[in-house]
């Protein structure tokens, strides 16, 4: 182990490390606890010039109710949820699919195809700005959550293709084999032997997915606008202009829309870090 | 069961059966590809058609535009007797300043996996909180930092009230510093995601070998150097991609916490693509496009060098 | 491609429609009247929302549809809908905001609706909403700008409203010795530095002058350019503005009117509903029309008119042409525009002002005494591009005055490009 573990270090080593960790806990967690407590303040502290003493009352509940029943958060919300669940679901089924095209069969191109959707993940998404736009618009599915959920899914496709492609070549290959020489047909192959195995790629790139299109904020200013389609991501700027200068609601505001990506972490952990750090170790 | 098979070998089986290999992946491939061909690669395509006409985005390009071939790069790089762009040149030197100081994030997310790369008690949960920010959508991270750095009455401000000084106009008001507090602030999701890709690095480091390292008297700096590093390189390889993509991403940060202010200093080539075309006095699609190509231009030197590393890399795999 | 043609087919189809409406009964009308609004605030939306039941109340067969936009997405968003889903009335705004839109066909002529006697009511806007002399929309509000100030600090400090820029000056050095800065301003977003320009220009060159300059026919680096730059200097030099005004934006400015540590805001009169919200009475806030720097100049104004178009695509063309008929008539004008309802200024002459006190001298200012000219406002005077560079120009002025050489240069390398 790198480096050398504090067990065996002198204990004066080791006090001052177990007491040195909170302490840069809270140094690097500095600014989300700021807007925490931000977010407890009542909106008299703010005029008064009082950011950081004590706070002169608690106003957590009023504060974060207002958030809830006063705004459309909500809405943000649900519609954050709609366009995050299918967009998973869309992108683990095709990228299933191009991931085991990618990783079983040996055929001209193999290659080539792949490096395309590697490529294309790691496009500027500022080049597909205008023309997405306009075929949402032609579609008519512009400020729509179809249109969002649409354009996520080919997109993240490229993400999660690699991801699942890397995934599948791992797998032991003699099983594919032996289900063919037993004749099973090739999509059969895929639905009874592959597919079964890849549940844990399955979990980690829905979690990542998950992460990544509940926090998109690009795309939802350029395909959505209003609380009938936006996410919570734009939903939360529209929410300052509304809250303007009052620190208090936004900051609870923003701690709301931050929540189910961080749930969905901890709830989610070893499944999200083995994604994020797929090929990180060979 | 193998004579019957037999007996049919020699009568033609179907079409889809006897080419089942050959035509099943293509069948797989097939959704995913045109999704991917309609929403990446054509726009990719048209968006380069778009920079050689001027249009204002209204009605058709067609119709309302019109074609100006190399113009609108002509007007970005200053060539053929035009006045080169300064908001271009702003956004370009800032892209240039995110590349190099967004890089910082490696050694940094290093630093605190070697710190928190310890068997004590709770240490998971400390692992947990510190990649936390990484899990924050950049919007909240724009508006918890741009509250961090507010002039009057921000934590940022009186900490370095503490050491005598304030920057005037707040750290994001004035231009001087505007770039850098949003880098800043950038790197703190950026930070925790290397950290958590060393941390598992370094999960997998062979500890036979640092014991052999140790029992030959490499400590400190000399053994992070000479054994671990060279066997983090694949974490230091997807720490430099994703690093590099996010550097040229930066979008999100910017509009949330300047909007490309204060004049303009802001500003990154992804965020004046935008502010050119869909920003209220955008108007200018022909142009936006122009960048975009030249931001997609300078990604793909990136894209190409990624690729390259990976093609070596399968070619190694299969022999 | 394929946008376009469905706009011209529905346009003939809507052409077919109306054409056979009128034979049948130019009074009934039928269909559906679809009607985007950016009037998103509550006010405004409240307003909107009742515009269109009373329009639905007097057509029956009619069926009434708006639609509210957020005032700020609304902006973009009418890119897109003119052209794949067009409404058949939509929000706007008058002169160089409309250009575009109207160059590329997107809004309908409808000079028919200005003919006669709705020219004369309708006088004080027409020139906002002609090109070519064919109009293409109608106004249905507007509002002065002016400096609005705490009544009660100049009362403790024995000042008076100034009228000359001497008086604007001595004034401003009063407030100053006692500790309170002279102006708000929040220019994060950049245009109420357009409105002090607007007023510094106007005053020091002229209302021809300032016209010809966002039209492109004079030149950013002229005399009397630097003339107007030097006034606004005197005053960032005297410490008159707020500090890091360009970290705020301009309700984040408001605040320091409120608490008293800024005596006056140079705004629209949109000002007066959040300052009134925050707790000032109309005995702590008044109104003064911005001072007179160069003797004898024409003072013009700033007004802003907000409007409604009948996009080309429209659907019900002749319902469309109804309700902005509606909606300019004398009396939905004197409606809207109360306070109770827009709180801002009638479009129509032959409309009342309501009695509020910055209403009516808004309107007094507007008809008597600016005899110069109205203006709308820089970033609806100036094309696009120029507005965005000119207004980052000028908050970079505001912040550093010693850049004034460089900055000009680059706003007339902008100008040499745009027009």
């Amino acid at each position: 182990m790198f480096p050398t573990p504090v067990q065996k270090t002198s204990p004066a080593v080791r006090i001052s490390y177990q007491a040195f960790l909170p302490v840069a806990l809270i140094l690097w967690l500095l600014p989300l606890i700021a807007v925490m407590m931000f977010s407890i303040r009542p909106a008299a502290d703010f005029t008064a010039g009082n950011f950081w003493g004590w706070p002169s009352s608690f106003e957590g509940f009023t504060n974060y109710g207002r958030v809830f029943f006063e705004s459309a958060m909500p809405r943000y919300l649900l519609n954050s949820v709609l366009i995050t669940v299918p967009t998973v679901i869309g992108t683990v089924a095709l990228a299933c699919m191009t991931g085991f095209a990618l990783g079983v069969y040996k055929f001209k191109g193999n290659l080539l195809i792949f490096f395309m959707f590697i490529a294309g993940n790691f496009v500027p998404f500022q080049i597909l700005m205008v023309p997405v736009r306009d075929l949402t618009v032609d579609l008519g599915l512009y400020n729509t959550k179809t249109g969002l959920v649409l354009f996520h899914i080919a997109f993240q496709t490229g993400f999660a293709t690699l991801f699942m492609r890397n995934f599948i070549r791992a797998l032991p290959f003699p099983l594919i084999e032996a289900a063919r020489v037993e004749g099973v047909a090739e999509w059969r192959i895929f639905w009874y032997v592959v597919l079964p195995l890849m549940k844990p790629a399955i979990a980690a790139m829905a979690v990542l997915v998950f992460t990544f299109i509940w926090n998109d904020y690009f795309w939802a200013i350029v395909l959505t606008q209003g609380p009938e389609s936006q996410p919570v991501t734009a939903g939360i700027t529209s929410f300052n202009s509304q809250f303007r200068a009052a620190y208090h609601l936004m900051s609870a505001g923003s701690i709301v829309a931050a929540l189910p990506p961080v749930l969905m972490f901890f709830l989610m952990q070893k499944h999200f870090i083995a994604g994020l750090t797929l090929g990180a170790v060979k | 069961m193998t004579i019957s098979t037999d007996s049919y070998s020699q009568s033609p089986r179907g079409w889809y059966k006897r080419n089942e290999i050959a035509i099943t992946p293509w069948l797989f491939l097939a959704p995913g590809m045109a999704f991917f061909a309609v929403y990446v690669i054509w726009p990719i395509w048209q968006s380069f058609g778009m920079s050689l006409y001027d249009w204002n985005g209204l009605g058709d390009i067609d119709t309302n535009g019109t074609y100006i071939g190399l113009e609108n790069y002509n007007k970005l790089f200053g060539l053929n007797g035009e006045r080169a762009d300064r908001n271009f040149q702003i956004s370009l030197w800032n892209n240039v300043k995110w590349l190099v100081l967004y890089l910082l994030a490696i050694p940094l997310g290093l630093f605190i996996a070697l710190f928190l790369n310890q068997n004590v008690r709770g240490i998971r949960l400390y692992k947990s909180l510190f990649f936390f920010p990484f899990v924050i959508s950049q919007v909240v991270v724009g508006l918890v930092f741009s509250w961090f750095y507010l002039p009057n009455g921000g934590l940022f401000s009186i900490m370095t009230g503490w050491f005598g000084f304030q920057i005037q106009g707040g750290v994001l008001g004035n231009p001087t510093t505007a770039t850098y507090g949003i880098i800043a602030a950038g790197l703190w999701p950026q930070t925790a995601y290397c950290m958590i890709l060393y941390l598992t690095g370094l999960n997998a480091v062979d500890p036979e070998q640092v014991e052999a390292a140790r029992l030959d008297g490499a400590k400190g700096r000399k053994m992070l150097w000479y054994v671990i590093l060279p066997q983090l390189k694949p974490a230091t390889f997807i720490a430099f991609v994703v690093t590099i993509i996010g550097a040229l991403r930066s979008f999100d940060l910017v509009s949330v916490m300047t909007g490309g202010g204060p004049f303009g200093s802001t500003r990154v080539l992804s965020f004046y693509v935008f502010e050119k075309s869909l920003s209220e006095r955008g108007l200018q699609y022909g142009y936006a496009a122009a960048v975009a190509v030249v931001l997609f231009m300078i990604m793909l030197v990136f894209i190409s060098y990624f690729l390259w590393a990976m093609y070596k890399d399968e070619k190694g795999a299969r022999s | 491609m394929r946008s376009i043609l469905k706009t011209s087919f529905a346009a003939f189809v809507a052409a077919g429609i109306a054409a056979s409406a009128m034979q049948a009964n130019a009074q009934s009308l039928t269909g559906t009247l679809s009607i985007f609004s950016d009037m998103s605030d509550p006010a405004p939306r409240a307003v909107m929302e009742d515009m269109a039941a009373r329009f639905g109340e007097m057509h029956p067969e009619l069926d009434v549809q708006v639609t509210i936009i957020d005032r700020e997405a609304y902006k973009t968003q009418i890119r897109n809908f003119l052209s794949a889903n067009p409404p058949d009335v939509a929000n706007w705004y008058a002169a160089n905001r409309m250009l575009p839109y109207v160059e590329a066909g997107l809004f309908d002529d409808v000079s028919d609706i200005w003919e006669g006697q709705m020219s004369e009511e309708l006088a004080s806007t027409k020139g906002a909403l002609t090109v070519d002399g064919a109009q293409y929309g109608v106004p249905y509000t507007y509002y002065q700008w002016g400096i609005y100030y705490r009544k009660d600090l100049f009362e403790q400090f024995g000042l008076s409203e100034p009228s000359t820029w001497e008086e604007e000056l001595a004034n401003c050095q009063t407030l100053l010795d006692n500790g309170i800065k002279c102006y708000a301003i929040g220019t994060r977003f950049l245009w109420t530095a357009g409105g002090w320009f607007d007023y510094l220009n106007m005053r020091t060159n002229g209302y021809d002058f300032h016209a010809r300059l966002t039209n492109g026919e004079e030149s950013w680096t002229s005399d009397e350019v630097r003339a107007t730059f030097a006034n606004w200097r005197t005053l960032i030099d005297m410490g008159a503005f707020i500090d890091d005004h360009q970290s705020l934006d301009w309700q984040e400015a408001l605040p320091f009117v409120v608490n008293g540590q800024a005596a006056s805001y140079l705004m629209g009169n949109f000002v007066v509903a959040p300052l009134r919200e925050a707790g000032l009475t109309d005995d702590q806030l008044d109104f003064y029309q911005f001072v007179e720097i160069t003797p004898g100049i024409p003072r013009g104004e700033d007004a802003p008119t907000d409007t409604f178009h009948i996009p080309s695509g429209a659907q019900n063309k002749e319902a469309a042409r109804e309700f902005l008929r509606f909606v300019v008539s004398a009396d939905n004008q004197t409606l809207i525009n109360n306070g109770q309802n827009l709180g801002q200024l009638p479009v129509n002459a032959m409309s009342s002002v309501d009695d509020d006190k910055f209403l009516q001298q808004g309107f007094d200012m507007l008809s008597n005494r600016a005899p110069g000219g109205i203006a709308q406002f820089f970033d609806r005077d100036a094309p696009a591009e120029m507005a965005a560079a000119g207004m980052e120009g000028f908050q970079e002025f505001m912040v550093f005055p010693d850049n004034l050489d460089d900055i000009l240069e680059r706003l007339e390398a902008t100008r040499q490009d745009v027009y």
